[in-house]
């Protein structure tokens, strides 16, 4: 018999990356290659007054907005962060001028002597001054029902407030990228997820026709998100830097310059009002989602959309009134991070449903299985949720497997079990899969099929998992079947890679190429296939009321984490995680456990030791000494499990996964972390300090 | 200054700022392009190279502390016994996702075999906790460890 698709198969990439022969954009060498250091504004607002340059030596160049051939602004949802900085900068970070030549020595001499005079504004940094001021930069509202009546008639009323911080992805391998022009076609080879918007971004900038302009992803050592939309401005820089020296191009940040000035996940605050009827069902709910989206709005609208379309979670509440602002502070810019705005606003309801249970004398997990989602409910924002829910089937095996009652039960203090639920919208939001209407081609030569589509190898297993769905199909070797370069001169786009889209999308439109290719096997010995992305009949999506199906489908999921506190120092000690999903059915169990463990962890950073602050816009955390992630020492044991659950429109049945996994862990923590203390928590990352200040507040 | 040293068991002979930190010179110089730079400051364990048998990160490395010891990078480990039981483990553990990680996780759990053949769950944790990876959680890594020690019975 076949063997079933979740069957794993080596990684295609794994050989060359554990002898150090993949080659990442630092290890390619161009022959007169010129190397580029950007010089970056130290106040956090303030007018640019003079900048001056010392003696520039034969062959450097200073590049900046002057020597932009089109447009000074990075293309992307909302294009306002400029490439170099003109009158004036926003936060400390943003790009000025690069200097650029033969010898990095040189290089950071030059760039010490350069004198940049500023006049110095007021800036502002929290979400609550930006509250104050009314800095809003875009501001979203949607209603569900009649929330007034139904606040009206409710007979008990409960508020609370949760907040979330920065997130840094740390992504292994830095930023890196490249230029260099080959006749006169413009090359930008670099780490990256979407080589179409780098190109987009170019065309604008460079002021070059498309077929002169082509984008080259090389290994990318983990992007999470951080490798969104920040190679589009990166990207940029070298390409004017080559445009004007007529020279390859290189720019590798180094770990500091990377925190500095790289996107990070949204801080967050999350305000419910949550009104109760006579059996203590939540009703009714008011929701304000804030987001500190920094000095630039960029992709942050499109955040806020997922924040706030995500912010009912796995339950059905009937009433509802949801508002979103993302706020400008003089920060560097948010960005897209795995989970995309739903981890914030997942955290908090999650945390307002156990916080309310608590004061209502019920168990949490209870209270919130009284309040899920069915197939066929309507979503939050009137669509409906078309797959079947087997909720009640993964909290069971979450239960059972973590033996979660018997330890709630019988936990001492600083000792907890805590439990979450979830789900992850799968692909873009709204009509994003219709606008992109992603194109994939597979070529037949011979008994080799080749794939060429603009999803790219990030880490998560692109490169082993869309061959394996096509050889799978057709039934012949995965070697046979290769994966291209994602080359936007010889590549369709397919779309970025982003919104756990690439499995259930590209993969599913690659499913059906295959299909075709199986049935035409034999008509000839070369030809090719391709589909265009077209969006289910049955949904329906409307923008400016958003009213709708947000998702064709979602992913879902428990977590249960287990803590343990020490009484003395507070450390905080996850012993356990117990994980189920449904992410409708794995492609490659083995590929699929890394991804849901991985993103756990990062939860599980973000919800503890990942600690990022500001001071007077400064970031606090600079680099990896003061910045923590987990380390092999942190990690608890982690069981990953899955309930089946095929998706018709999905490849062999599969849903989203990659950013369903850092979803859960969280607020399972943080639930975890109540337990053992026996008082709420409103705010991640929980540090020792806080602990030790909860628990001695009586 | 002029320095010599063993780089995979080649004599190596140079003249270099003694401050020169050794991952550039193996980077730039000798185009040992496994050793990765992921912070430069001694944190996360994506540069680290063996020096006499031991893992050690060569950002934090001046050249003058390198003076005839016995180098060995991936280029070379990866010809051997041990390195072929260390990579068929982490490729059965999925022990891989983006790989930036990868290489120094290699030297390192050569490094801590050579040191302690027969460690528990727990002394792999602590063995490899110097090298950081953002993708996998670990649990895979430490998996394919236990893959190697298992199939590479008696090598260390
Ligand atoms: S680069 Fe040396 S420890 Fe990170
Ligand atoms: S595999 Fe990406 S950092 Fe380890």
């Amino acid at each position: 018999m076949k063997e079933s698709i979740s069957t794993s198969v080596l990684r295609v990439d794994s050989r060359k990356k554990i002898r150090g022969e993949a080659e990442y954009i630092s290890d390619w060498k161009f022959e007169n290659m010129l190397y580029a250091k950007t010089v970056r504004s130290t106040k956090a607002k303030a007018k640019i007054t003079a900048i001056k340059l010392p003696d520039i030596p034969k062959d450097y160049y200073v590049v900046d907005r002057n020597d932009v051939p089109g447009v000074n602004r990075m293309r992307t949802v909302v294009s306002d962060h400029p490439i170099f900085a003109e009158e004036d900068v926003q936060y400390i970070g943003q790009p000025i001028l690069l200097v650029v030549g033969p010898d990095r020595e040189i290089i950071y001499k030059i760039v010490s002597q350069i004198e940049i005079k500023y006049q110095e504004e007021e800036a502002l940094f929290t979400l609550e001054e930006a509250e104050k001021r009314s800095t809003v930069f875009t501001d979203y509202n949607y209603k569900k029902s009649d929330p007034k009546k139904a606040f009206e008639q409710a007979v008990r009323i409960i508020e609370d407030e949760y907040s979330t911080g920065y997130q840094e992805h740390v992504y292994l391998e830095p930023q890196g990228i490249a230029a260099e022009y080959k006749d006169d076609t413009l090359f930008v080879y670099g780490s990256m997820q979407c080589p179409f918007y780098v190109k987009n971004a170019l065309l604008e900038t460079m002021a070059l026709p498309e077929e002169k302009i082509r984008v080259v992803q090389t290994v990318t050592g983990g992007a999470f998100g951080g490798k969104e939309e920040f190679p589009s401005l990166n990207g940029c820089h070298v390409a004017v830097a080559t445009h004007k020296t007529r020279q390859p191009v290189v720019m590798i940040y180094d770990r500091d310059e990377d925190i500095l000035c790289s996107t990070k996940r949204h801080p967050s605050i999350t305000r419910f009002k949550a009104g109760l009827d006579e059996y203590d069902q939540i009703i009714a709910l008011d929701i304000d989602v804030l987001l500190n989206a920094g000095a630039y709005n960029g992709l942050s609208p499109v955040v806020l959309q997922r924040a706030i379309f995500s912010a009912t979670n796995v339950y059905n509440i009937e009433h509802l009134n949801v508002r979103g602002r993302n706020f400008m502070t003089n920060l560097v810019p948010s960005g897209a991070y795995r989970g995309f705005g739903a981890p914030q606003t997942i955290f908090g309801i999650e945390m307002m449903f156990q916080d309310i249970a608590l004061i209502l004398g019920i168990d949490p997990l209870e209270y919130k299985m009284r309040h899920l989602l069915k197939q066929n409910d309507p979503t939050c924002t009137g669509g409906s949720i078309h797959e079947e829910v087997k909720m009640k089937e993964i909290v069971q095996k979450a239960v059972e497997q973590s033996d979660y009652y018997n330890k709630l039960k019988t936990n001492k203090k600083y000792q907890g079990i805590g439990i979450s639920l979830f789900l992850h919208g799968c692909g873009f939001t709204g009509k994003g899969e219709t606008l992109i209407k992603g194109k994939i081609i597979l070529q037949k030569n011979k008994d080799v099929v080749i794939l060429k589509v603009s999803s790219v190898e990030m880490g998560q297993g692109a490169e082993t998992v869309l061959p394996k769905i096509v050889a799978h199909t057709l039934d012949i070797p995965i070697e046979k079947v290769i994966y291209e370069t994602v080359d936007t001169g010889l590549i369709p786009d397919s779309g970025p890679t982003v919104a756990s889209r690439t499995t259930m999308i590209v993969g599913g439109l690659l499913r059906e190429c295959a299909l075709e290719m199986k049935a035409r096997w034999d008509e000839a010995e070369t030809f090719e296939v391709s589909k265009i992305y077209k969006h289910p009949d049955f949904l329906h999506w409307d923008d400016d009321t958003f009213h709708g199906d947000a998702y064709p489908v979602h992913s879902w999921g428990a977590n249960v984490a287990e803590v343990e506190i020490d009484p003395i120092t507070y450390e905080l000690t996850i012993k356990k995680i117990t994980a189920v999903f449904d992410v409708g059915v794995p492609i490659d169990e083995r590929a699929l456990i890394g991804q849901m463990q991985g993103g756990i962890v990062q939860g599980i950073g973000w919800a503890t030791i990942e600690v990022m602050k500001t001071a007077n816009g400064k970031l606090i955390q600079k680099n990896l000494t003061d910045y923590k992630i987990p380390t092999s020492m942190d990690v608890p044991g982690i069981d990953c499990d899955f309930v089946l659950n095929p998706y018709e429109f999905g490849p062999f049945g599969a849903k989203c996964a990659g950013e369903l996994s850092f979803v859960g862990s969280p607020p399972a923590v943080a639930a975890a972390v109540e337990n053992a203390l026996g008082k709420p928590i409103k705010d991640i990352p929980i540090t020792p300090e806080m602990l030790m200040e909860i628990d001695n507040d009586h | 200054m002029i320095i010599e040293f063993t780089l995979n068991n080649e004599k190596v002979k140079m003249d270099v700022e003694p401050t020169m930190r050794v991952l550039d010179l193996l980077r730039n110089d000798l185009g040992m392009s496994s050793v990765k730079e992921g912070c430069g400051e001694g944190e996360c364990g994506a540069c680290v190279i063996l020096v006499d048998g031991r893992a050690m990160n060569s950002c934090m490395l001046p050249a003058g502390a390198i003076v005839n010891r016995s180098i060995v990078t991936l280029e070379g480990f990866k010809h051997t016994e041990q390195f072929k039981v260390i990579e068929a483990g982490l490729l059965k553990a999925g022990s891989v996702q983006c790989g930036f990680c990868t290489p120094g996780f290699v030297m390192a759990i050569e490094s801590l075999l050579n040191q302690n053949p027969d460690p528990t769950d727990e002394e792999i944790k602590e063995g490899l906790s110097g090298n950081l990876c953002r993708c996998t959680g670990y649990n895979m890594i430490i998996k394919g460890v236990r893959l190697a020690i298992e199939k590479g019975a008696g090598l260390w």
